[in-house]
Formats: structure tokens, sequence, C-alpha cells
């Protein structure tokens, strides 16, 4: 008996998942061609503003991986999305380099500051570490500022560079070129993290989130897997900085103020922490919400905005994975009941 | 592969003329003024079940910690197969053939079944964070591997029905055997078992004995254990350790152990004789 029911549940299962797999290919084939059509329905400015939202969506992903994969909290990780900015920004505007290779050096550049960010800060535990990153946000833009570097950085005035056009002859606007370009970017950098996740690598990351002692006695390196896991939280927030130093064409220190830093988080908690998709709900809530916000009274801009987080807060206490999957839920067993009255057997 | 390792195991037994795989030797540790330990010497043969009794506090998780290297004795040494432990970071205890499990159940507890035994195999397993970025296709065949022996630990634990649940909402009994399937799953030599049956009913107590006798013979393991539950420690033990206010105070078969006016004294109070 032990041997036969479980072995059929399991089948049942399999057969359910592989159903559930086809859906999800589905609906992002759909959610694909939705997002390649946009821009050519779209006015310039709202193109312009979802490239905004994925540029997030990509720096939330990447805090994501530390804070909801790996337990560890950041408040300073808009200061590596200065980094990559500025590293773009600096290399389009002093050494002519095309924009495209400014991704992964910002990337690079980030990856190797947050691992050696990471190593000493990493003896820290969770709100000791916050404070530590807290530290690093406050102190971006003072350094962006500092004299010595301002023949590199611009100083207060920051670095003006140009948007670039399509490529190949394409007849597309810049906004709509940089809309895509952005769009592969982001592609790639969600397959690469949900590999990362469901690989023997995010294993590791998740147990040490969930206990540390038990995740040594497996085996785990703990500090060089949380430090390695700073270095590619701020490489994803890294490539986001520069993707929006060439979006927006423009970088100044206080863009990167200790409020960026908050911004990011709130993103990750609205989207849900853990839960990778999360990361576009977040981009969307932090980019349109204030501008709805604003819409709604000038003077109490910031109140309203309070308010709405704090509902929000109410309605998904686990952010929008959460709200996700009770609608799931609900649906299932909706789903279940229908089935069950008209008597049909799976 | 398992049959295999099993006859070899059952040649080498008897011959207790080899070297001990695991060796405590005069072994302390002091926590500020306390003494956790106090000189503790023993020895461990390959394919041995050896219980480690003593009343509460008598130090036998301290020892279990230095095992696994998540405390540094001030004194003595540690040697698994010959060679000391000591200069061995915590990390590195599973990769020498030494797995364990927790007192007080340490699981990974946002995760489910499967998952959790998978991160046990990451110590006999490689890969970095840019080829599992990648998948590349070494790291999906190495993942194959593991999710098949994985599946096969689920299958011999009977877990296989609440594989996919998150661990926390399953009984304390379901936890001990995922917690066990974990330690397994990185095919160690020694298997420290820091009190298994706490937390357990009568009839799983039972069925654990057996159980681990089963892993000793299936998979040659060789299997340490902490336990309060005396009458587990005497039917499945080889050989008893009973220590008391961090020193042994006796040594020897269950009869033995169990015999000695030393632990009668431990367990019962000093006006007793």
């Amino acid at each position: 008996m032990k041997t036969d029911t479980p072995t059929a549940m399991l089948d049942a299962q399999d057969n359910a998942s592989s159903n559930a797999g086809m859906w999800r290919l589905l609906i992002a084939l759909g959610l694909l061609a939705f997002l390649i059509g946009l821009p050519l329905l779209s006015k310039n400015f709202f193109v312009f503003q979802l490239t905004l939202a994925m540029v997030y969506a990509i720096a939330i992903l990447g805090l994501n991986l530390l804070t909801g994969f790996n337990g560890q909290f950041s408040l300073g990780h808009g200061a590596f999305y200065a980094i990559g900015a500025y590293t773009a920004a600096i290399l389009m505007d002093q050494g002519g380099i095309s924009y495209i290779w400014t991704i992964p050096a910002a990337g690079m550049i980030c990856f190797v500051a947050g691992f050696l960010f990471g190593l000493p800060a990493l003896r820290l535990e969770g709100t000791y570490l916050a404070l530590a990153t807290f530290a690093l946000a406050v102190a971006m833009p003072q350094i962006l500022k500092f004299s010595p570097l301002e023949h590199w950085t611009g100083g207060v005035q920051g670095i003006v560079i140009l948007k670039p056009d399509a490529p190949f002859g394409l007849p597309i606007s810049q906004d709509q070129w940089l809309y895509y370009f952005t769009l592969v970017t982001l592609i790639l950098m969600f397959a690469f993290a949900y590999n990362l996740v469901g690989s023997r690598t995010g294993r590791a990351m998740k147990a040490i989130r969930d206990n540390p002692t038990a995740a040594k006695a497996m085996g785990i390196n703990l500090s060089l897997f949380k430090s390695l896991t700073f270095g590619v939280s701020a490489l994803y927030v890294g490539v986001a900085g520069a993707l929006s130093a060439i979006v927006v064409q423009f970088v100044a220190p206080d863009s990167f103020t200790f409020a960026l830093s908050v911004i990011l988080f709130v993103g990750l908690v609205v989207g849900g922490v853990g839960w990778i998709p999360g990361a576009f709900f977040g981009a969307l809530f932090i980019l349109f919400v204030p501008h709805f916000a604003e819409g709604i009274s000038k003077g109490l801009a910031g109140a309203v905005y309070g308010i709405m987080l704090i509902l929000l807060i109410f309605i998904m206490p686990s952010g929008a994975a959460g709200l996700l999957k009770l609608l799931l839920d609900r649906f299932a067993i909706v789903r279940r009941l229908i089935e069950g009255l008209s008597g049909r057997k799976r | 592969m398992t049959s295999l390792t099993l006859q070899s195991r059952a040649q080498s037994a008897p011959s207790r003329a080899a070297a001990p795989l695991l060796a405590v030797d005069n072994v302390g540790l002091r926590f500020g003024g306390i003494v956790a330990l106090d000189g503790i010497s023993f020895e461990q043969h390959e394919g041995q079940i050896l219980g480690l009794i003593g009343p509460n506090g008598a130090g036998k998780t301290t020892l279990f910690n230095c095992l696994s290297r998540l405390y540094t004795p001030d004194r003595g040494d540690i040697r698994f197969t010959g060679k000391t432990i000591l200069s061995q970071p915590a990390h590195k205890i599973a990769g020498i053939g030494i797995s364990r499990t927790f007192q007080n159940l340490a699981l990974f507890q946002h995760m489910n079944v499967f998952d959790n035994i998978r991160v046990g195999f990451h110590s006999t397993t490689k890969s970095n964070y840019l080829s599992d970025a990648l998948n590349l296709g070494g790291v999906r065949r190495q993942d194959e591997e593991i999710e098949y022996v994985a599946w096969t630990l689920i299958d011999y634990l009977g877990l296989r029905a609440d594989s996919k649940r998150i661990v926390t909402d399953l009984p304390v009994g379901t936890r001990k055997r995922v917690e066990l399937a974990r330690a397994l799953a990185a095919n160690p030599r020694l298997l420290l078992l820091d009190e298994p049956a706490g937390g357990l009913n009568h009839h799983e107590v039972e069925h654990l004995g057996e159980l681990i006798q089963q892993i000793r013979a299936d998979r040659n393991v060789t299997v340490l254990l902490v336990e309060h539950h005396m009458s587990l420690v005497m039917s499945i033990s080889d050989k008893v350790v009973a220590l008391d206010f961090g020193r042994k105070i006796a040594e020897g078969t269950p009869a033995e152990v169990q015999n000695d006016p030393d632990v009668i004294r431990a367990y019962l109070g000093t006006d007793r004789k």
C-alpha cells in the first residue's frame, strides 16, 4: 500500500505540473508579444517610463537576490546604482565607448565593489548590516561631488550623455530602441536569476537565509556565499544604474541619494520578498504610484503616497506575490468546484 | 553499490586492531568559568553504533558541536580516519565524511522537503555562480544526478508523499526523517545523531531504532548518537559512553554501562547506593 498510492499521487502531480508548465509558457509568450508590441502603439514619453520601470525591475531583482533569497538586508543599494550609472556615463563621455559595452563594465565594477564591501560587512548581522549599507548610501552623493574626482564625475553638474540611435537603420525612435535594448537586458538578467535561484548555488543561498548553522553543517561556506551574493546583487543593481544613465541621458549626484535605496527597498517589499516576478510589480509601483499620488493632491503627494503604501500593506501583507498566490488558490478552489459539479474526471 | 560496501564492512569489522574511525583524545572545553568538557577520550571503530549518554548538562551536545567544528576545544584532539579535524573549518566537515542532525531540528524552514534534502548534496558536488546562472551542461547533468539520488533517499525514508511540502507544515517525526535524509545525502562515513528520538512517540522510537540499524547495514555508515531515550540506546548500541559534568564516567557494552555504579549514581542521585 505504501508503495502504490504515493507514486500514483505523484504521477497526478506530474501531469498537473506539466500542464501548468504549458500554461506558463503560453502566458510568457503572450506577455512577450505584448511587451514587444507596446512601444509601437504608445507615445514616446510612456515608452520612456516603461523603460525606466524595466530598469527598476532589474535593480529590485538584484536586491531580491540578496534579501529574499539570502536573507541579508541592504539600505545602500542606491550606491551601487550610482556606481553603475557613473561607470556608464564616464565610459561613454570620456572613453567614447559604445553604450552597449558600458553595461557589462558597470556590472563587473559593481560586482567587485559589492564583493569587497561585502567581505568585511557580512560579519555584521541583520540590522547592523543594514546600518553599514546605509552609511554607504549616505556617503555616495558626497563622494560623487568630491572635487579631486570632478574631472571624471563632473562634480555637482554631473554628466550629460547622448541618446543612442537605433542600429541597422531600424525605423524606430530612440526611445523605442532603448525600450527594446532594456527589454533584452531584462530578459537575460531574469533568466540568469531564475537559473541561479533553482540551482545548487541558489539552494545554498536559501539555506543560509533559513538556517546558517545547518547550512554550515551541510558544507556551505557562509562568508564566501554571502559576499558573492552581495557582489551579484550589486552587479544587478549596477547594470540597472548603467541602463538608467543611458535612458535618462544624464547622471548627477543628487539623483542617487539615500532616498533611492529606500525606494528600491519599497519596490522589493511591494513586489514580494523572495519571488522573482515580484520585481515587475515593485518597479511599476515605485514608478507610477508617486505620479498618481501627485495627481490626487499636489500639496500632499507624499502623504497620499504614504497612505497608499499603508493600504497596500494591509491588502497584501506579503506583497504582490502573496496576493497572486491567494487569487490562484481561490481560482483553483472555484475550478475544482466547477469540475466537481459537472462531474468531470481529471 | 550498497551491498558491495556492506560486504567490505562486514569483513573488516572483526579486525579490531584496525585504526579507529573516530578518536576523541583528551578533549576539554570551558565556557567562562564553567567546565563543559573535561578531558574526554574514547574511540569509535568503523561500523559501530556508539551511544553517548548522560544527564542534562553532561556535555553531550557540546561534544557534538566540537565534532562538527561549531565549537573548538581548548585542549585535546579529535581525529577522523587518523587525521585531526581541528584544523578544518566547520563547512569542510561534511566534505570529509561527517554529517549530523540537530537536537531541536535545524531544517531550512521556507524550503520544501525535496529542496532541504538537495542542500545535503552541497559538499559532494561542485558549481559556481556563473555556471549556475548560465545553467551550463555540466551543472544540469549534476543536478539531474542530485535529483535522482535525492528521490532514492526520499523513498528510502518514506517521504515521497510529503516531498513537495514546506517542512514547517510537517509533524516532528517526519521532519526528523527529512533531517536524516539530508544528512545521508552527503554520503557520510560517520553520522552524528543528536537526540533523534526527541519529540517522537513510543511507536516512532521503536521504528527509529530499526531505521538506524538499517541505515548502518545498507549504507555502511558508522553512527554516533546522543540520546536520552535509554532503552533505544541500550538496544541498538555496540558501545556506550556515559558522561557526567563534562567527564567520562563509564565506557563499555550497554550491559556494562547500565550496571556501572557511577552511571546509576549519576542518573539516580548520590544518596542511592
